[in-house]
C-alpha cells in the first residue's frame, strides 16, 4: 500500500511538474501542428499511464499476496499450464489499445505533415533552409533576402520550409512550433507550418552534427504580416547583397552570428531539388525529372 | 618519424593521457604479476586455449564486466560534463568521442558480451549436453569478440576515438567531416567482433537443434533456452548486414568509394537504413536472453511453473519476426511521407503486443506461487514496473507525428535507457546471481547484493526519469553543453546524481563477488535456489564434462520433476566421455585478426598482408590437423563423481 501511495504522490508530483507554471516547450505550442503533436502526446500519456498503473497495481498484488512469508511452510503453489480465456483477454486488451494508438497516429501524421486546416487556401510563403557546418541558412526567393541563424515568419500564414544541408544530416526543429525534418545533401524535405501567436521561438538543429553541434540553433520569430512586410522593405534598404564568393565563406565550418543580406544564394547555388537533385541522373528530359521529384518529396 | 605522427592522439587531453599512463602501468603490473607467480603456463593451458563452454562464458562475462566499467566510466563523464549549464570539463570534441565509445562499449562490447557469455555458461547445460556443438569455432568466436573490444579500446590513446555517434551516420561518418582514424577503428572493431557473434550465432543454432538431451523436445525446452534459439536465428539474420555495411563504409572511408556519400550517386540515407535494418533487431537480440533468464528466476523463486508456456514460446517468434520490418521508425523524421510513416508506426505498435503478452505471463506466474525476494527475484520484480514505463514510452515513440518532437532529444535517451538497463542489465545482473554457483560452486552474498540492487534502480530511476521531461523541454540529445536559460540545469544535475549511485551499485556488486569469494561457504549442494531446470541436475561447480551420464528428460522443468515427481534423468550407466582437445589456434588467430585490423586502420598494408597470411595460415594449420579430441575413462568419471559426494 505503502508504494501504491508513493507512486500516486509520484504521478500528481509529475503531473503538476508537466503542466506546472513553466510549461515544457513541445508541450506549450503557439500553431496547429505543434498543438496536434502536444495533443496526440497527452493522449498517449494518459493511455499509456492507465497501463502503467494496472501492471505495477497487478504486481503489488502478486508480491503482497504471494509472497513466501505470508504462506504456510507446506504450502504447494499449483501446477497451471495457462488458461486460453485468460491469455485471450491478455493479448485482446493490447490489440484494441494498439489499433486506438495506430489510427491516432496515422492520422495525426498525415496532418502533420500537410497545411493545417483552415489555411489551405492561402498561397504558403517558402523558405528554403539550409545547413552547413554549424550555421543555418535561411533564404525568401520570392522576398528575394536571405538570413543566417534567425528567420522571421508572418503568424496566420502557412510557411513552407524546403531543407536541405551542406555537408552533415542535421535536423530542422521548432519545437513550439512544429516537430522536426531532417535537412539532406542531395535532397529537399518539408515542414509546412504556421505561427499563431507572435514571439521568439527556439529553433535549433536535433541532429548531432560534430563539434559545432550544441550552438548551432537559430532564432524563430513569428510577427504579424504589416510588420513582416515592414521587416522585408527595412532589409532591401538596408542590407548588401549576398555575392557568391561572401556564401562560399559562410559556409566554411564554424560559428556566425546573426546576418542579413538581399538577394539569396539559390540564384547561383541552388537548392538540390528537381534537376539539382542528388538522385538526379541527368538522361530523362526535364518535365519527367520535375514528375519524378515531385514524386519523390510527396510520399 | 611521419610515420608514427599518425598514431598520435589528434585531440589529446590531461584526461587521455593519465589514461595512458593507467593503462601502461596496469598492463605491466599484471605482466609482472602473471610471471612473479608464475601462472604463464596455467593461464595458456587453462584459459587461452580452452575450448570448455563453461570457461569461455566466464571470460566473456569477465570481458563484459570490464566494458561496463569502461562504459560507465564514459557515461558519468557525460553526465558530469552537462551537470550544469556551460560546464567545461569535457570540450565539444572529447564529449563526441566519449558519447559514441559510450554507445558502442555498452552496446557490442559489453550487453553482447554479458548476453553470448550468460548462452555460453548456460544452455548446453539446460539442453544436457557436453558442449556446443563446435567448441573450436566457440573460441574463436570469443577472441574474435576479445581481439575486436581491445582494438576499439586501444582507438582513444592511439589515433583517436570515434566521433561520429555510435550510430556513425554518413555523411558525418565520412572523411569530410570526421577525418581522425576514429571512425576506421569503428568500422573495425565492429567488424571483427561482428564475425565473432555470426559464428556464434550458427553454432548456438546448431547447438540447440542438435544436441538436446533424449526426450527434450523443442516445446519441452526451457525457456532461456527458447529466447537463446530465437536470438541466435535473429543474429544469423541481422549480423550479415552489418557486415556489409561496414564494409561499404570501411571502401568509403579507405578506399574512395561513394557508397554512402552524397555525391556520385552515393546515398547518405543508404547508412542509416544499413545501419537499423541491423540495429533494431539487436535491440530484441539484446532483450529476448533477457526475457529468458526473467522467465527462469521468476518461475524459480515463485515456485510455480511458467504460465502460459506456448505464448511465451510464441510471443518469442513473433518478436522475431517483427523485429526486421521496424527499423524505418529509427528516423521517421527522414522525409518518407505519412504513408510509409504510418506502416511503419503501426508495425512498431504491434510489438507492444507480444511484449505485453510476456509481461502479463510473468505476472501470472506469480499467482498463486510462493514468492522468495532473493537477490535475481529482486531484479526480475524491478524489472517488470521499470521495463513497462519503458516499454510505454516506446509506443509513444512509435507514433510518428510525436516521433517529430521526440526525436533526437533526452526523451529517446530516457527511453532507450529505460528498456535497456532494467530489460538487459537488470537480467544479467539477476542470471549471474543466480547461475553464480552453478558455475563457482559458492554463492554471492545476498545482502551486499541487495544493496545493489537497490542503489542500482534509484539511481537508474534518478538518472533517467529527469530526461523525459528535459526531452520534452526540447534538449537535443548529443549536446556537450547548454546554456543557463534553457533551464536544463536542475534536472541534470538531478541525472548525475543518479549516475553516481549507479556507480556505486557496481562498486557493490564487483565488491560482493570479491567478498564472496573469500568468505562464502563452499558447499552449496546441488540445488541451492530450489530451482525446476535442468542445468540444476548436475553438480555445483559443473564438471567439465557437464553430465556423468546422458539426462533423459520428459519435461520443460525436468529436475523439479526429478524432485518432485519421481521422475529418473539417469536412467543409463557412465560411459567413457567423448571431449574436444584445447587449441591454441583460436587465440592466435584472433591476435592476427588483431594486427589486421589495427594494421588496416592505420592503413599499414604491410601489416594487413602479413596478419591475412597468418589467419589463413591458422586455417590451413586447422585444416590439415589430425584431432579427433580424447576421451574421459570411466574410471575418471567415477572418481570425479565421488569427490563430489554422489552418483549421478
Amino acid at each position: 500500500m505503502k508504494l501504491k501511495l508513493a507512486f500516486i504522490s509520484f504521478a500528481i508530483l509529475l503531473t503538476t511538474f508537466l503542466a506546472g507554471c513553466e510549461p515544457l516547450l513541445v508541450l506549450d505550442p503557439k500553431g496547429p501542428q505543434a498543438e496536434t503533436t502536444a495533443n496526440v502526446i497527452w493522449i498517449s500519456i494518459i493511455t499509456m499511464a492507465v497501463i502503467v498503473i494496472v501492471v505495477i497495481s497487478l504486481l503489488i498484488f502478486m508480491i503482497y499476496k504471494y509472497r513466501a512469508s505470508k504462506q504456510g511452510e507446506d504450502y504447494e503453489p499449483p501446477h497451471i499450464e495457462g488458461n486460453p480465456l485468460v491469455e485471450t483477454i491478455i493479448v485482446a486488451i493490447p490489440v484494441l489499445i494498439v489499433i486506438f494508438l495506430s489510427i491516432v497516429s496515422v492520422k495525426s501524421t498525415y496532418e502533420v505533415e500537410t497545411v493545417p486546416e483552415g489555411y489551405e487556401n492561402q498561397e504558403p510563403l517558402v523558405i528554403y533552409a539550409a545547413s552547413s557546418n554549424w550555421k543555418w541558412h535561411f533564404s525568401y526567393p520570392e522576398q528575394d533576402i536571405e538570413t543566417l541563424n534567425y528567420v522571421f515568419i508572418p503568424t496566420n500564414r502557412p510557411v513552407e520550409f524546403r531543407l536541405y544541408s551542406y555537408g552533415p544530416i542535421t535536423s530542422f526543429w521548432i519545437p513550439q512550433l512544429a516537430g522536426q525534418k531532417y535537412a539532406m545533401a542531395d535532397m529537399v524535405t518539408k515542414i509546412n507550418l504556421v505561427a499563431e501567436t507572435p514571439g521568439d521561438y527556439v529553433g535549433r538543429n536535433a541532429n548531432f552534427s560534430g563539434e559545432g553541434f550544441a550552438e548551432n540553433t537559430f532564432t524563430a520569430t513569428a510577427l504579424s504580416n504589416e510588420e513582416f512586410d515592414k521587416w522585408i522593405d527595412e532589409i532591401h534598404s538596408t542590407a548588401e547583397p549576398l555575392t557568391e564568393e561572401q556564401f562560399n565563406k559562410l559556409l566554411k565550418p564554424g560559428h556566425l552570428g546573426q546576418m542579413t543580406f538581399t538577394g539569396t544564394h539559390l540564384d547561383f547555388a541552388p537548392a538540390p531539388e528537381g534537376e539539382h537533385a542528388g538522385h538526379h541522373h541527368g538522361d530523362e528530359s526535364e518535365d519527367e525529372t520535375n514528375t519524378e521529384h515531385e514524386d519523390h518529396s510527396n510520399h | 618519424m611521419e610515420f608514427f605522427d599518425r598514431f598520435a592522439v589528434p585531440h589529446p587531453s590531461p584526461l587521455i593521457y593519465a589514461s595512458m599512463v593507467a593503462i601502461a602501468l596496469t598492463l605491466i603490473a599484471v605482466v609482472i604479476g602473471i610471471t612473479y607467480f608464475k601462472k604463464w603456463g596455467y593461464l595458456w593451458r587453462e584459459w587461452l586455449t580452452t575450448v570448455d563452454h563453461k570457461r569461455i562464458g566466464m571470460m566473456y562475462i569477465i570481458s563484459a564486466l570490464l566494458m561496463l566499467f569502461r562504459g560507465g566510466v564514459d557515461g558519468i563523464m557525460m553526465r558530469l560534463q552537462t551537470a550544469v549549464p556551460e560546464n567545461s570539463f569535457l570540450d565539444a570534441q572529447h564529449y563526441n568521442e566519449v558519447f559514441t565509445t559510450h554507445g558502442i562499449v555498452m552496446i557490442i562490447f559489453m550487453a553482447m558480451a554479458f548476453i553470448i557469455g550468460m548462452m555460453n555458461i548456460v544452455v548446453p547445460l539446460q539442453i544436457g549436453a557436453r558442449d556446443v556443438a563446435f567448441p573450436r569455432l566457440n573460441a574463436i568466436s570469443f577472441w574474435l569478440y576479445f581481439a575486436g573490444a581491445m582494438l576499439f579500446n586501444v582507438s582513444f590513446v592511439i589515433g583517436g576515438s570515434p566521433d561520429a555517434g555510435w550510430t556513425n551516420y554518413f555523411p558525418l561518418a565520412g572523411t569530410d567531416f570526421s577525418q581522425s582514424v576514429g571512425v576506421n577503428y569503428y568500422m573495425w572493431a565492429l567488424q571483427i567482433s561482428g564475425l565473432g557473434t555470426l559464428m556464434t550465432g550458427i553454432n548456438f543454432i546448431v547447438t540447440i537443434l542438435k544436441m538436446r538431451a533424449p526426450g527434450m523436445t523443442l516445446m519441452k525446452m526451457p525457456m532461456f533456452t527458447w529466447s537463446a534459439l530465437i536470438t541466435n536465428v535473429i543474429i544469423v539474420f541481422a549480423f550479415p548486414v552489418l557486415t556489409i555495411a561496414l564494409l561499404m563504409g570501411t571502401l568509403d572511408r579507405q578506399f574512395g568509394t561513394h557508397f554512402f556519400a552524397s555525391t556520385n550517386g552515393g546515398m547518405d540515407m543508404l547508412w542509416a537504413n544499413l545501419f537499423w535494418v541491423w540495429g533494431h533487431p539487436e535491440v530484441y537480440i539484446l532483450i529476448l536472453p533477457a526475457f529468458g533468464i526473467y522467465s527462469e528466476v521468476i518461475a524459480t523463486f515463485s515456485q510455480r511453473n511458467l504460465y502460459g508456456y506456448k505464448s511465451m514460446v510464441g510471443s518469442m517468434v513473433l518478436i522475431s519476426f517483427m523485429s526486421f520490418l521496424v527499423w524505418v521508425h529509427h528516423f521517421f523524421t527522414m522525409g518518407h511521407g505519412p504513408l510509409v510513416n504510418g506502416i511503419f508506426s503501426i508495425t512498431t505498435m504491434a510489438i507492444a503486443v507480444p511484449t505485453g503478452i510476456k509481461i502479463f505471463n510473468w505476472l501470472l506466474t506469480m499467482w498463486k506461487g510462493k514468492i522468495r525476494f532473493t537477490v535475481p527475484m529482486l531484479y526480475s520484480i524491478g524489472f517488470i514496473p521499470l521495463f513497462t514505463i519503458g516499454g510505454v514510452t516506446g509506443v509513444m515513440l512509435a507514433i510518428a507525428s510525436a516521433d517529430y518532437q521526440y526525436h533526437n532529444t533526452m526523451f529517446l535517451v530516457a527511453h532507450f535507457h529505460n528498456v535497456i538497463i532494467p530489460g538487459v542489465v537488470f537480467a544479467m545482473l539477476a542470471g549471474l546471481t543466480y547461475w553464480w554457483p552453478k558455475v563457482f560452486g559458492f554463492m554471492l552474498n545476498e545482502r551486499i547484493g541487495k544493496w545493489g540492487f537497490w542503489f542500482l534502480s534509484i539511481g537508474f530511476c534518478l538518472a533517467f526519469f529527469p530526461m523525459y521531461i528535459t526531452g520534452l523541454d526540447g534538449q537535443a540529445r548529443r549536446m556537450y553543453t547548454y546554456s543557463e536559460e534553457t533551464g536544463f540545469g536542475p534536472l541534470n544535475l538531478l541525472s548525475f546524481f543518479g549516475a553516481g549511485l549507479m556507480a556505486i551499485a557496481f562498486i557493490l556488486i564487483v565488491f560482493n563477488i570479491y567478498y564472496s569469494f573469500r568468505n562464502s561457504p563452499r558447499n552449496v549442494g546441488q540445488d541451492p535456489w530450489n530451482a525446476r531446470s535442468l542445468e540444476w541436475a548436475t553438480h555445483n561447480p559443473v564438471p567439465e564434462y557437464n553430465f556423468a551420464v546422458t539426462p533423459v528428460v520428459n519435461s520443460s522443468e525436468a529436475f523439479w520433476d526429478s524432485k518432485k515427481n519421481g521422475h529418473n534423468l539417469f536412467p543409463d550407466k557412465f560411459e567413457k566421455i567423448h571431449m574436444p582437445n584445447n587449441s591454441g589456434v583460436p587465440v592466435i588467430m584472433a591476435g592476427f585478426f588483431f594486427i589486421f585490423g589495427f594494421s588496416f586502420v592505420f592503413s599499414i598494408w604491410i601489416g594487413v598482408i602479413l596478419a591475412a597470411l597468418g589467419i589463413f595460415g591458422c586455417m590451413a594449420y586447422r585444416t590439415f590437423e589430425n584431432d579427433h579430441g580424447r576421451y574421459i575413462s570411466v574410471e575418471e568419471i567415477k572418481e570425479t563423481e565421488k569427490k563430489y559426494g554422489g552418483a549421478k
